[in-house]
């Protein structure tokens, strides 16, 4: 089953510097080894491809149900510089949420998991 | 019985609700008000300020503050910590000063923190072989100097504790960091040792969480965000900590916003670096030993935090002056309303070219279509074929960037003309010419703690 990030997870991003930052969390505990698996730096560099010019570190908060996604080259030049809208990476949180992962269906069933509408 | 103090936060930035210091105050019991002014951006427009006036360089805010605070300072004991002082605590000092004395309040001790400052020492301390090497880039500051506007340490709680020690009701500082504010009133109270590394990470995390206002009380979140009741009068985060490190977050009762794990957890990642080392200059504390509870009633319980033996560094944010920008905007309406921005913009571009403008950047958006979320906005799932969407409108935003002023003020008198030799269906041109901006630059680097003295003194 496809499942969009949106679905399982909510996020906050920032900037410091070039380099915007997005924390994910999963909305139940019980879903973040699933997002923990699947989230993986190749997946989110993949998805931000164009979008920013640097490399994407990942780091792992279980404690929080929560990744956090370092995307440098992401601002524009950052801060004062940037002629982006989203000079501070603020929405970059919700372009991350957009992303689908596979999940198979007896897993996402069992864990409740929908895709919503 | 357990002794708890409270610490509330009244502002998370330059520029944050005015009555949220007063209703912290006023909405229940706390200890300390805590009132962070200070981002990347606002020292150098401080300094900026502090040229043209040198009474000037501080938040403006704070004085108005401190004034719709003041019964609660000289009636119920509430003593405030703030990073107001920008690049001028003593002027601030000063204006505070005066206002108290004409309200005839007595007078109320003012600590004024200073020393974070290093503007006046550049030049000794390069010479001295501090590079202050771009954090980023690695490029030594050097390249840079004659345009440089501000440079400040970010230091960290010593100095305030210092402050309250010798009685101050209201600590000013400069570039504290802004986790010192709620760790400095935390380390007095309870007289944290300078190596008690856990409680001193728990003071670190807790001054995370509310340094931004609001955004820990339910404002800005995603989770649930439709149900978050009352945000017109949001509460905004008060920590109450006990002597072992742990602490709850809460708001005041009766009011709007919410207090939760998912409020709390968001916060927590924001601005997040490595979660293991968030480097401070008190300590390193381990966001990942971070516990949270969610107890319901707005209350969730903080504990099990880890910490480690801070750096021998300070961290230090250089202002510098970097070119011009001015940024434009059009409104296209339906129908093709996308593909009559795109044409506009192609022709901007071309006219550009033809007058033999240079800069060093040229970006278009095209709001409502793809401005934040650039292609993913409009990425076909896979297997399913999408018509083109024909937005109701987008607004094509063309900004430029480049170091020749006279380049980015042309392109200001370019954008007008498209109205009526351009594509049509084209509004939204109130505003008027665009206005060219002096773009102030942010340059991270590093400095030896030992070079950076900080100094209290108390104003009675």
């Amino acid at each position: 089953m496809k499942i969009r990030l949106l679905d399982i997870a909510h996020a906050r991003s920032g900037d410091k510097g070039d380099t915007a930052n997005v924390g994910v969390i999963v909305n139940r505990k019980e879903w973040f080894a699933v997002m923990d698996r699947e989230l993986t730096t190749e997946r989110v560099t993949k998805h931000f491809e164009g979008m920013i010019t640097g490399t994407v570190e990942r780091f792992a908060l279980p404690n929080l149900g929560a990744l956090n996604f370092l995307l440098h080259g992401a601002l524009g030049g950052g801060g004062t510089v940037s002629l982006k809208t989203d000079a501070q990476g603020k929405v970059y949180s919700t372009a991350l949420l957009r992303l689908e992962i596979d999940v198979p269906d007896d897993e996402a069933r069992s864990l409740g998991m929908r895709r919503k509408r | 019985m357990t002794r708890v103090v409270r610490v509330a936060a009244g502002q998370g930035f330059w520029g944050d609700s005015l009555d949220a210091p007063r209703q912290q105050v006023e909405g229940g019991p706390i200890d300390y008000l805590m009132l962070d002014y200070l981002a990347e951006v606002t020292m150098s427009i401080l300094q900026k300020q502090k040229e043209r006036d040198p009474k000037m360089g501080y938040a403006r805010d704070f004085v108005g503050a401190i004034e719709s605070v003041l019964p609660a300072i000289t009636g119920k004991g509430v003593r405030v910590i703030a990073n107001a002082g920008g690049v001028n605590p003593p002027a601030c000092a000063a204006a505070v000063k005066e206002m108290i004395a004409k309200s005839g309040a007595g007078t109320v001790p003012i600590g004024v923190v200073t020393g974070d400052d290093l503007l006046p020492r550049l030049d000794e301390l390069i010479a001295g072989g501090h590079t202050l090497a771009n954090m980023e880039t690695g490029e030594a500051l050097d390249t840079v100097r004659d345009r440089v506007l501000s440079a400040n340490a970010y230091i960290g709680s010593v100095p305030i504790v210092d402050a309250l020690k010798r009685g101050a009701k209201i600590v000013i500082t400069g570039r504290s960091t802004d986790t010192a504010l709620t760790m400095a009133p935390l380390r007095h109270e309870f007289g944290w040792a300078d190596d008690d590394w856990d409680r001193l990470a728990a003071g670190i995390v807790a001054g995370h969480i509310i340094e931004c206002g609001a955004q820990a009380s339910g404002g800005n979140c995603l989770y649930d965000w439709r149900n978050i009741p009352n945000l017109a009068n949001v509460g905004y985060p008060i920590v109450e900590v006990t002597e072992d490190g742990s602490f709850f977050v809460t708001k005041h009762a009766g009011t709007g916003g919410r207090v939760s794990f998912h409020t709390v957890a968001e916060q927590l990642v924001y601005e997040m670096g490595d979660p293991v080392s968030y480097i401070t200059p008190d300590v390193i504390a381990d966001f990942s030993t971070i516990r949270l509870e969610e107890l319901g009633g707005d209350r969730v319980r903080v504990h099990g935090i880890k910490g480690r033996p801070a750096t021998d560094k300070l961290k230090v944010s250089v202002a510098y002056r970097a070119g011009f920008k001015a940024v434009g905007t059009l409104v296209y309406s339906w129908p093709n309303a996308l593909e009559k921005a795109q044409v506009a913009d192609n022709i901007l571009r071309s006219r550009l070219e033809r007058l033999g403008l240079r800069f060093d950047e040229i970006l278009t958006e095209f709001v409502g279509a793809s401005a934040t979320h650039g292609a993913l906005a409009s990425a076909v799932p896979e297997g399913k074929r999408v018509r083109a969407p024909d937005h109701p409108e987008v607004q094509l935003r063309v900004g430029v960037r480049g170091e020749d002023r006279a380049a980015v003020e042309r392109f200001t008198r370019e954008i007008a003309p498209l109205v009526l030799n351009g594509p049509p269906s084209v509004t939204g041109f109130a505003g008027g010419r665009p206005k060219v901006e002096e773009i102030v630059a942010y340059w991270p680097a590093l400095i030896d703690k030992t070079v950076v003295q900080p100094q209290v003194e108390v104003l009675e």
